[in-house]
């Protein structure tokens, strides 16, 4: 394609093209008008899902990018548009999601006036993107989008804002389409650490690997798996590392952390060596940093050097292309078998399933909340996305489903955002082009449930689950834990009607209160071309369980709330 | 608590060092001076930051440092193989009393006069951070009307911070 002069609006949208967008979320206002003349212009080479909130649409472009590996796009106008971003923008910078937020802005001869709709966007979202721009000549804004791009997926990926003041916007200037930016290149890794781990896993007898979010980010699921099998090892993650490994691989413990399985943490605690890829240490999975792992090696993996020592003095910190290195350390490690550390693992194993009976009984007539996801789990597919919001449904959800395909699991582990989820599971389905299933809570779905109009205006497949339990029930759980059962504020005694409500936006919805009625709605609801709304009511003191204390560690496990509380 | 002299190139764009003074604050570094001019190349800056804390702290400033994407460069100035500069301008009372002893005083740090009125005198002095506290020290109790110093700026012998 020859070069063409046009307006910067124009190449916007080209430059989008050509880096393969064909999907985009926002919502137009004043300074970015231009822009969106373009994409009408364009209707037939990207589409945009117009959300209901700019919040909505950056958490869809969040979810978009978690469910496909690609880059999320969200557009947005200048001022309350822009800012109305930054929860979103915040969300997938805690969990290094790719995403590039567009903002337009007042024209620059009206910059720092205080014009109206004008806000220094830049300056508001410089600590929550991995980089932003202000694009003060259309000389620089082909180059710029695709740098950001760029930046957008290398390496930790996260999010990158373009502020494009509107007579950037419209002014004229040559554009040639490029093809789609590769990512930075990343560099190798050092031998003699990947020869100091390789020592250190031939020493070790007990073996645990610790996943996170990096793992799904570079496509490492496989290559976990290799490794586990050639030196004997365990895998458990974090909240981000769930649907790397499918919950039915043998040497799968599942989550570990504040709510999450007792093998997992425990055989954390007991393990000789830890070996973390993508992986931060999170406090919410390591407890208390000064117990964590005192007896064990450290070898940490990951592509972020700031994050080598940031939480735990690693022993051995590995620092490049992840992939490469585990390869080299596959290659080079002994075959090896650990005897007792799986019958530690099979004894671990046999206990935490005494926990979870004890855990999961149900004490109401009501639907429990495992009870939920063992139907969920008997019905969906194996590549249905499944998006959370934030609280104790979320909790449940890492818990309770089967997952056996990467990326498909979209929750906020980072920020736990609230309100997170319905934009997510919108975008998760429009990016995976199938079905999504949102699991969230009364209180998280109350925050953004305006969304609903998005998903009924294009069609979008998404079953919301709604765990109605009344209260905020997370938030709850740490009252009657910590606070003496003194319920400040967090007992809703709203009169929402859910089914109404569906009514109200134009979709189905259904309220049930068992095991039966549920399963029959869910049922109705996947094969439903649609979305649909399942209230489903559970009992108001339904805890997660099992929970390790903040600050706390395994020794401090609480399986039981009555045990807890008296 | 160590102290630690940390060299940054940085390209000369928009917001870069608001960038590098945002990541200070929000990662909780202690810093004592930060510096920042322009190089030889008129495209970069180097910014000179003397951070207080531990081997980790260092560690993780760079790190966190060369995350950023208009950071070229990030190097610690070992102070031994540096040499470490600051400058100060300090005005002092012009009194019939200490006149002549700011003027030893001036002579003995190698320091130099450059304003003299009847009220105050101003001097300039370069030297280590060290150098300058003494220098403060020595003048404070004739009268220090008023003082700014630039912070550290350092520079390593034989080779430049990129040629690592």
């Amino acid at each position: 394609m020859a070069k063409h002069k046009m307006p910067g609006s124009r190449i916007v949208i080209e430059t989008l093209i050509e880096q393969g967008v064909t999907d985009v979320f926002g919502y137009p206002g004043g300074q970015v008008l231009n822009i969106y003349d373009e994409l009408y212009k364009a209707s037939d080479r990207i589409n945009h899902y117009l959300a209901a909130h700019e919040q909505g649409a950056a958490h869809a472009a969040d979810g978009y990018a978690r469910a496909t590996g690609k880059v999320g796009v969200v557009i947005a106008t200048s001022g309350p548009g822009a800012t109305n971003l930054v929860t979103g923008i915040a969300t997938a910078m805690l969990d290094s999601i790719p995403m590039v937020a567009i903002t337009g802005n007042v024209p620059t001869s009206l910059i720092g006036k205080d014009s109206f709709q004008e806000i220094n966007i830049t300056g508001v979202t410089l600590p929550i993107t991995k980089h932003n721009y202000f694009v003060s000549n259309v000389k620089d804004l082909a180059d710029t989008i695709r740098e950001a791009f760029q930046i957008a997926k290398s390496g930790r990926p996260g999010p990158v804002l373009i502020d494009i003041p509107k007579d950037v916007q419209i002014a004229e200037y040559d554009f040639e389409c490029e093809g789609v930016i590769e990512p930075y290149p990343q560099k190798k890794a050092d031998d003699k650490e990947i020869d100091a781990a390789v020592d250190l896993i031939n020493k070790a007898q007990k073996p645990y690997i610790y996943i996170g979010g990096g793992v799904i980010t570079a496509g490492l699921s496989k290559k976990i798996k290799e490794l586990a099998e050639k030196i004997d090892g365990y895998i458990g993650c974090t909240l981000m590392g769930l649907s790397a490994i499918e919950n039915s691989y043998e040497r799968f413990l599942g989550m570990q952390g504040m709510h999450g399985q007792y093998e997992s943490s425990m055989a954390n605690k007991e393990a000789d060596l830890v070996i973390g890829i993508g992986v931060r240490f999170s406090d919410r999975a390591t407890g208390n940093v000064k117990k964590y792992s005192k007896n064990a090696k450290v070898i940490q993996l990951d592509t972020d050097l700031s994050e080598i020592n940031k939480n735990i003095k690693a022993d051995v910190g590995i620092v490049g292309k992840i992939s490469c290195a585990l390869s080299k350390i596959i290659e080079k490690c002994d075959k090896q078998k650990h005897a007792e550390w799986k019958k530690t693992i099979d004894d671990l194993r046999a206990e935490s399933k005494k926990i979870s009976k004890k855990v999961n009984v149900v004490k109401s007539d009501k639907i429990g909340p495992k009870q939920v996801f063992d139907v969920i789990n008997k019905i969906k597919d194996n590549d249905t996305v499944v998006a959370t919001d934030v609280g104790q449904h979320q909790m449940w959800a890492a818990q309770f489903t089967s997952f056996e395909k990467p990326r498909t699991f979209v929750s906020s582990g980072g920020l736990g955002t609230m309100g997170y989820g319905l934009g997510a599971a919108i975008g998760a389905a429009v990016g995976s082009k199938k079905r999504a299933i949102l699991v969230t809570g009364d209180g998280s779905f109350g925050m953004n449930l305006n969304e609903l109009a998005t998903a009924v205006t294009y069609n979008i497949p998404v079953v919301i689950v709604i765990i109605n339990n009344g209260v905020l029930g997370m938030v709850r759980q740490w009252q009657t834990l910590f606070y003496g059962k003194r319920y400040s504020n967090t007992v809703l005694g709203r009169k929402t009607d859910f089914v109404k409500l569906a009514d109200a936006f134009g979709l189905k919805g259904e309220r049930v209160t068992t095991v039966q009625e549920f399963e029959k709605a869910f049922g109705n609801a996947y094969k439903a071309n649609a979305p649909y709304i399942i209230d489903t009511v559970i009992d108001m003191d339904e805890f997660v369980l099992p929970m390790l204390p903040p600050g706390g560690s395994i020794e401090d496990i609480i399986t039981s709330k009555e045990e807890a509380t008296k | 608590m160590k102290r630690f002299v940390i060299a940054a190139l940085v390209e000369n764009k928009y917001g870069v060092l608001t960038r590098v003074a945002g990541l200070f604050m929000r990662k909780g570094f202690n810093i004592d001076s930060l510096t920042v001019g322009e190089t030889e190349d008129s495209s970069f800056s180097r910014i000179t930051i003397t951070l207080r804390g531990d081997d980790n702290d260092k560690d993780q400033l760079i790190s966190q440092l060369r995350k950023l994407h208009n950071v070229t460069y990030v190097k610690h100035i070992d102070e031994k193989n540096s040499v470490e500069r600051e400058l100060i301008l300090i005005k002092v009372k012009n009194t019939v009393q200490n006149r002549s002893e700011i003027m030893a005083i001036t002579e003995i740090y190698r320091a130099k006069i450059v304003d003299y009125n009847p009220k105050t005198i101003c001097v300039v002095m370069t030297g280590k951070p060290s150098k300058i506290n003494a220098f403060i020290e020595i003048l404070r109790p004739l009268g220090i009307v008023e003082l700014c110093r630039t912070g550290v700026v350092a520079i390593e012998r034989n080779k430049a911070i990129y040629n690592v």
